[in-house]
């Protein structure tokens, strides 16, 4: 028999953990980053070598938000912005749960910027990984907190007058264990840092900067996919490499790799350790 | 229990108000009297308080209605039994006190009580002089309300404030309830 | 084994009764007057291995509860009227998902930040209409500090046999007021427990349409992998625009309550024996006042009786009718500017029963004499009572 391609082997993974019936064709614009983003989230999870029981994947709403749906894990999609809160109540809950979010700039760092900044403080171990296309996609091309000032949506359609958060040094200063940043275009890399992000014991958040040319490249005039993809090729600037370069080199670039990686104790691990106190303190009294 | 004009439909009800300033600890005070007599006593009583921002500084309250049959409305209405240690309460609260309704005041904290016929006892000073602390002032009054009025057991007081108390003051406690018990008694054998 | 009788405020009750029920997961955010049911469940959750965190609002509260239930474990959050709008979608959220959680709210003076120490009734309607869209709600309501414990064991079981969120609904006088409670023991209760799936992974439907409208529940974790989503869904749990399944699952929403209101919701009575014509209704604390109300109006011969339900939604319109069959006379007392008796309005024959505002909003407690008077007033103006 004929030894299977790299490609077709990966193929074989993704397929083994979609669902299995009528939940295709999927809702995403074809040469969408999402797609993408699918496939590297479950070879990141088949490298675990868990049960399928024990993942859950929670989402809040969007086009990223729909992603749950399609694959074959415990799957939660909630309402707009509070995935991660949604998320850390089935965490604390069942602790032995593998929690993962799946989000987008507008829903994440928008109307769920309370709830991402909180859960990178409590460092409760939820992977976050947010689709960061600088677009609201689903309902048609408005601005979002990431949106680099100038560029036009919907709603900002004179150039965007606000100034875009980056979700990197956001939840590095709000405590978060783990933060990395990749690309829809380096999808080794990515399949790495979600990995990565996977097997922190902590808050960990992947951003992936990913394509949303229907909305944000028509608008933008930046093009089809596989323009937006060379555009990410071009200015993705890894950390390592990066460190070497002076300020002026990196001044249109932006940084991928894994940005910070700490060890600290978790939530649900300290809430454990509490209750272990209290069960032993109050077996010394009786 | 002595005679009281009647709450309409409900006969049996006695009220009572333990007023002062905020930090005498007479929320406390009225969560020992109604747990006493609901818990211990077997009788009925609920006991409310004011809340909020009014609660700090000022006077502060706590209500206690008693009965034995069922009670139905909690806050008070007219009161049989008004504790005031402080002038500014006495003032506050004494309009809400029935005509025949019994008024106890700390001597030493209201000079001018809006009527002769009060029971006066120096509670701060003698909770000074005698237990050491000004802080268990509401614990002698407890004491002097229950020998006056009998709306409470002994018994059941004692171990509640036994109950209550912080940990390494319950003797302290127990010697401020005795106080009380002992200046009412002599008191009523004065009368 | 010996009877245990404590003096308790109504918020220390709703603790007990929740960790009674076998509420092992508290998610909530400190607000006036609720904020002891959180400080209670923060104490008392980790001693017996249960989990509480204070999330950073009310929207997070309620999803953290949620979630928790999802992962098997019975999740209660407690709030009041401002936080209680702020869950208000994500409520909407368990409701279509069918997920068994009970939400307290201690009601104070609104709207927005109103009167946050003082006694209201003001989100009386909004318990049962506060989130958008179709559904029913179950909402009970105590009138003691003994009914919150009993009442709070009862909306756990309600919430897991109906999968479906239930309301309590306190207020500021019952939740702070201390009464003694006699403490059941636990062999004395009952305790529902959600029913789980019995058929194998793969015929498993999250949502599938039964006779009863109850569909079995699997929790996260169990091997029975399957998708919620807060969009109308068919039986499996995937999105549907397909009309016939859109009105199954929101007529599966409406039935599995409706069929049950007589069941759900209870009438307590006083003085209905004897056929009054003229009668109180009111619920929680005011129906306090209405029996003493009653009780001095028969020392002055005024035949009058008193009635209580015991859940607000659904109401058991079916016995309310039934109980108000000779009452000319209705008076519908409560504390804000007119909300149940909107709901009278709607299920009594005003030809047959005139319906008569008792209102109070200025933060304080409806108390007998004022209801006394009425009942005078009615009188007075030629009725024969």
């Amino acid at each position: 028999m004929a030894q299977k391609s790299d490609m077709a082997q990966k193929s074989d993974v993704v397929h083994h953990y979609l669902r299995p019936k009528k939940k295709f064709p999927h809702v995403w614009c074809s040469g969408c980053g999402l797609g993408v983003i699918l496939g590297s989230l479950i070879r990141s999870i088949d490298s675990l070598q868990m049960s399928k029981n024990d993942i859950v994947v929670c989402s809040g709403i969007g086009c990223s938000s729909r992603l749950p749906v399609y694959i074959d894990f415990n799957t939660l999609h909630t309402t707009h912005g509070r995935a991660i809160a949604f998320a850390t109540g089935i965490k604390v809950a069942k602790p032995k749960l593998k929690v993962i979010v799946v989000t987008g700039d507008g829903d994440c760092l928008a109307i769920g910027g309370n709830h991402f900044i909180h859960a990178c403080r409590r460092n409760i171990d939820i992977t976050v990984i947010l689709a960061n296309n600088w677009i609201y996609g689903m309902t048609g091309g408005q601005f979002s907190p990431t949106t680099p000032t100038g560029s036009r949506g919907t709603t900002a359609p004179y150039g965007n007058l606000e100034q875009p958060f980056d979700p990197t040094s956001l939840a590095i200063a709000a405590g978060a264990a783990y933060v990395a940043r990749s690309t829809v275009y380096h999808v080794n890399q990515l399949d790495k840092m979600i990995k990565g992000g996977l097997e922190k014991k902590g808050f960990s958040l992947v951003e992936i900067i990913s394509n949303c040319h229907t909305y944000y490249g028509r608008l933008n005039r930046e093009g089809d996919p596989v323009k937006m993809l060379q555009w990410q090729k071009k200015h993705a600037m890894p950390i390592e490499a990066a460190r070497k370069l002076p300020p002026e080199k990196l001044e249109d670039k932006f940084i991928t790799g894994v940005l910070h990686d700490v060890d600290k104790e978790e939530y649900c691990h300290r809430y454990d350790r509490l209750i272990r106190e209290l069960a032993n303190a109050s077996r010394e009294r009786s | 229990m002595t005679q009281k004009a009647k709450q309409p439909g409900a006969p049996d009800r006695f009220e009572v108000r333990l007023s002062g300033a905020g930090g005498q600890g007479l929320i406390l005070a009225g969560v020992i009297l109604a747990e006493a007599i609901g818990t211990i006593d077997g009788k009925n009583a609920v006991q409310s308080q004011s809340y909020g921002p009014e609660a700090r500084g000022g006077a502060s309250r706590a209500d206690v209605v008693i009965s034995k049959e069922e009670i139905f409305y909690p806050k008070t209405m007219k009161l049989d039994l008004l504790l005031a240690l402080t002038q500014e309460a006495c003032d506050k609260y004494y309009p809400d006190l029935k005509d025949d309704g019994t008024l106890i005041i700390d001597s030493g904290m209201v000079s001018e009580p809006p009527t002769p016929h009060c029971y006066g006892f120096p509670f701060v000073q003698l909770a000074k002089s005698e237990i050491g602390i000004a802080m268990v002032a509401n614990v002698i009054s407890l004491g002097a309300i229950c020998e006056l009025t009998g709306i409470v057991s002994k018994h059941a007081l004692t171990e509640v404030v036994k109950m209550r108390a912080p940990r390494g003051t319950e003797e302290k406690n127990m010697k401020a309830l005795e106080v009380g018990f002992k200046i009412a008694k002599e008191a009523k054998n004065q009368r | 084994m010996k009877r245990v009788v404590k003096l308790l405020q109504g918020n220390e009750a709703c603790v007990e009764g929740a960790l009674m029920a076998g509420v092992r997961f508290f998610g909530g955010y400190p607000i006036t007057p609720s904020t002891e049911i959180a400080e209670g469940m923060a104490r008392r959750l980790p001693t017996i291995g249960g989990r509480f965190i204070q999330m950073e609002d009310e929207i997070g509260s309620i999803a953290s509860i949620i979630g928790a239930s999802c992962a098997g474990v019975k999740s209660m959050t407690a709030t009041s009227g401002p936080g209680f709008s702020l869950m208000q979608e994500n409520i909407g959220y368990a409701y279509i998902t069918e997920t068994p959680t009970v939400i307290v709210n201690v009601q104070r003076g609104g709207p927005s930040t109103g009167l946050p120490t003082k006694v209201s009734q003001s989100d009386t309607m909004q318990a049962g209409h506060g989130t958008h869209g179709d559904y029913y709600a179950i909402a009970l309501v105590p009138s003691s500090v003994q009914e919150v414990l009993h009442f709070t064991i009862k909306a756990v079981n309600l919430s897991e046999r109906f999968r479906t969120p239930v309301i309590l609904l306190l207020d500021e006088v019952m939740a702070h007021m201390r009464e003694k409670v006699d403490i059941p023991n636990p062999d004395e209760i009952e305790i529902v427990e959600r029913k789980r799936p019995t058929v194998p992974p793969d015929w498993y439907k999250h949502f599938a349409l039964t006779a009863t409208g109850v569909s079995a529940m699997a929790s996260f974790g169990d091997g029975y992998r399957y998708n919620i989503t807060g969009l109308i869904h068919d039986e499996l749990g995937f999105p549907t625009a397909e009309p016939s399944e859109i009105v199954a699952m929101l007529d599966k929403l409406k039935q599995k309550i409706v069929k049950h209101a007589e069941s759900i919701c209870e009438f307590e009575t006083n003085g209905m024996e004897d056929d009054p014509k003229v009668a109180i209704l009111s619920y929680g604390i005011v129906a306090r006042a209405a029996k003493q109300a009653v009780i001095i109006a028969r020392e002055h011969r005024l035949k009058v009786g008193a009635i209580r339900p015991t859940a607000i939604w659904p109401l058991a319109t079916d016995s309310l009718r039934k109980r108000l069959k000779n009452v000319r006379q209705l008076i519908v007392a409560e504390l804000n500017q007119g909300q149940l008796i909107n709901l009278m309005k709607q299920h009594i024959d005003q030809r047959h029963t005139e319906i008569i505002p008792l209102q109070r909003y200025d933060g304080e407690i409806i108390s007998p004499g004022q209801i006394f008077n009425k009942i005078k007033e009615i009188k007075h103006h030629g009725s024969e009572i």
